[in-house]
């Protein structure tokens, strides 16, 4: 009796101990999501991740080293439209509790800063789909040893944003000028938040320079839920332009009423709530003729990864992906090519593999960059060859991309049209 | 004339939060911080019923202002009234109850934005000014909110009783009235006043599970300037902090966002100067 007690106990420790030395049988490369998951935002977050990780899985997993491992996405609700303190909690859980490999997602500057911090603690490559503030990546360089773990992976930063933007203007004053034969009086609208600062500063400077009259600048909140005191101001400037710099509900509101009142005066710049196929619906089609910068748009292609990519998407969830979906292109080409390069896990080896690589994504081609001191930033580059995002305009119901098309970023740069541009429309109650 | 009117417009909008807000205060002492999620969930209601079930204007309204009573009603039965003597109390659960309202409508509706039609669509134009018919509705409706309830509280028997309530309880109930019963009446009125307010600027606003916060500070901002439990009080008041509004968005446009912040500072210089508010004192020696 005592020596089958002794030996069903060796039996049973033998078996403990083999499957606690051998951890990797069937482990996982998990990836937390972390993002507004409430909000289209967070959605988009998720449905860009949930694309990867299937198609990734689908055919195999991931090499890493002499073994195959599937990809386990963990997902993480910062709320961090509601509570900073919620995103913190998010991301310390997927660091402590869900003890993830990699993070994606974030959405605004201020909860993606501490976030970042949290995942810098605890050494993990974290790469930011969301927060466009240039400060974020200037960590890097300051601080490389201990911000090295972070990368951008959408959208270019903000100086880029309003370079992109500036672009857009410029075509707009054109056909403004060209079919109204008018001077162009430029108004800016910026909700109030962190990462428009910079971009109010760079667009009072430079606006006059393109030969446009600026005539002010109006600041609502971010969640105003009535700018109808803004657009009389605005209307009684005499703006025939209004640059616009939205990402919140203010966006709606904003498009809403102009149209609603008819303000004579394109709407040009970025207003993320126009990017999304809801925003006919929630501006009761008064969004017609809004302008903003986008990263996809219906059958357009920026390179031959364009269209599979969001033709899968439309198809898998209905809508076009919103540069938050860009989780999958820094799943699928940012960190799974590297891990397999590699061939391990670790976090410096891989840092040391992706901010030297150049490689294809659906909306471009992705190249990290270095400051003016050759300091890597991990922040994406801007223009032509790299990433330059869209122009789209909604025409009557449809969202369909105006730019770049014939773009010169420079007078010696190569003219930059992507396939399935239309012109730019003026409302045309501006004509009258 | 675009302050004047921007002005008229947003006081309009902020009265018919904060008088709503004031008579339930004034009659029971109830602070009720969820009175704007109440408003909040009767857009949600317009917007389910008319966008998902395709009635009716008008009929959305008037079931979401009946939904939305009945929920006040079973929130003062099962929330409110057996904790009504211990204000504190009431103050905080009316928080938890604005939360789980905030919750649930995140849980059903996510927090995805949504708009509902305009009762009359367009505008027209005043001196230059252009003006939403559905604000110039809101405005109207204001004028006969007002004019309704001053009909409830001065020539009913209704009326009688709860101004007898509001000025002496003890005495009331002695002179055999159901102070109870009339708290959950005038609670009843005060959230059908919170949902029919709802109904009415839902149009003119973007629907999100937290657009009740953003009123209800300018609401009780509203109500501390004019006196609380005044309704006179938070008639004028309104007025006073949507033209100052207006003011801020016209003399300093880079400052927009400031538009709150300059009401709440404007209220605060006032009540240092007379700390019971604007009809405080004449409310105070009513009761």
């Amino acid at each position: 009796m005592k020596r089958v007690t002794f030996g069903w106990s060796f039996f049973v420790t033998l078996c403990l101990v083999i499957f606690m030395s051998v951890p990797v049988w069937g482990r996982t490369i998990k990836i937390g999501v972390i993002g507004p998951m409430n909000f289209v935002q967070g959605k988009g977050h998720w449905n860009g991740a949930i694309m990867a990780a299937e198609e990734i899985n689908a055919r195999g997993g991931v090499q890493v080293g002499k073994e195959k491992m599937n990809i386990e996405l963990v997902k993480a609700d910062s709320n961090e439209f509601l509570s900073m303190t919620d995103a913190t909690n998010a991301m310390e859980r997927l660091m402590t509790q869900d003890k993830v490999d990699f993070v994606v997602g974030g959405f605004r500057t201020e909860a993606v800063l501490p976030m970042q911090d949290i995942a810098m603690d605890y050494k993990k490559i974290f790469i930011g789909c969301g927060a466009a503030t240039k400060s974020i990546c200037d960590r890097v360089a300051e601080n490389y040893s201990r911000y090295k773990y972070w990368f951008r992976g959408t959208p270019f930063n903000e100086r880029y944003l309003v370079a992109t933007s500036f672009a857009h203007l410029g075509l707009a004053g054109a056909t403004i000028k060209k079919e109204l034969n008018v001077p162009v009086k430029c108004a800016i609208v910026g909700e109030k938040a962190t990462w428009v600062e910079g971009m109010i500063k760079a667009a009072e400077a430079t606006i006059p320079k393109m030969g446009f009259e600026l005539v002010g600048v109006w600041r609502p909140s971010a969640v105003a839920t009535d700018v109808t005191a803004e657009l009389s101001a605005i209307q009684k400037s005499g703006a025939n332009l209004i640059f616009t710099i939205f990402s919140s509900s203010v966006g709606i509101t904003f498009a809403r009423q102009a149209g609603e009142l008819k303000i004579p005066a394109a709407q040009v710049g970025i207003n993320v709530e126009a990017q999304k196929d809801g925003f006919w619906e929630a501006t009761k089609g008064m969004g017609n003729y809004v302008f903003t910068m986008n990263t996809y748009a219906r059958g357009i292609e920026v390179n031959e990864m364009t269209k599979p990519f969001v033709e899968t998407y439309i198809k898998r969830f209905g809508e076009v992906p919103t540069y938050t979906a860009d989780t999958y292109s820094a799943i699928s080409y940012g960190l799974v090519p590297s891990i397999e390069a590699v061939g391990s896990l670790d976090a410096d080896k891989i840092v040391a593999h992706m901010e030297n690589r150049e490689y294809m994504v659906p909306s471009g081609k992705v190249k990290y960059q270095k400051d003016a001191q050759g300091r890597p930033t991990h922040d994406l580059t801007w223009g032509p060859g790299y990433l330059t995002s869209l122009g789209v305009q909604w025409q009557d119901g449809k969202l369909v991309a105006v730019w770049p098309n014939k773009w010169k970023a420079s007078p010696t740069a190569p003219e930059v049209t992507y396939k399935g541009m239309v012109p730019l429309k003026l409302p045309p109650w501006m004509k009258k | 004339m675009n302050i004047i009117i921007t002005g008229l417009i947003t006081g309009s909008m902020l009265a018919l939060l904060a008088i709503s807000f004031s008579l339930i205060f004034g009659v029971a002492r109830i602070v009720n911080i969820a009175h704007t999620a109440f408003y909040m969930v009767a857009a949600y209601c317009i917007f389910s019923l008319t966008g998902k079930f395709g009635l009716n204007p008008v009929v959305g309204m008037m079931i979401a202002v009946v939904v939305v009573t009945v929920f006040g009603l079973l929130a003062y039965k099962f929330l409110i009234d057996p904790i009504r003597e211990h204000e504190a109390a009431v103050l905080i659960a009316t928080i938890a109850l604005a939360m789980i309202f905030q919750e649930a409508v995140m849980l059903i509706f996510t927090g995805d934005y949504r708009t509902v039609s305009a009762l009359i669509e367009g505008y027209f134009i005043v001196m230059g000014v252009k003006v939403f018919f559905q604000q110039v509705l809101t405005f109207g409706v204001v004028l006969v909110v007002l004019a309704l309830l001053w009909f409830l509280l001065m020539k009913t028997k209704l009326g009688l009783a709860i101004r007898s309530t509001a000025e002496d309880r003890e005495v009331a109930n002695l002179m055999g009235m159901n102070d109870s019963r009339l708290a959950m009446i005038t609670m009843g009125v005060s959230v059908a006043l919170a949902g029919f307010t709802g109904a009415v600027l839902a149009p003119l606003t973007v629907l999100s599970p937290y657009m009740w916060m953003e009123p209800l500070i300018m609401m009780m901002a509203v109500v501390v300037l004019g006196g609380l439990g005044s309704i006179k009080g938070s008639f004028v008041a309104a007025y006073i902090l949507g033209f100052t509004e207006a003011l801020v968005v016209f003399v300093i446009p880079k400052g927009a966002f400031l538009k709150g912040s300059v009401a709440l500072t404007i209220m605060i210089l006032v009540l240092l100067l007379r700390p019971e508010g604007l009809f405080g004192v004449s409310f105070e020696e009513e009761r």
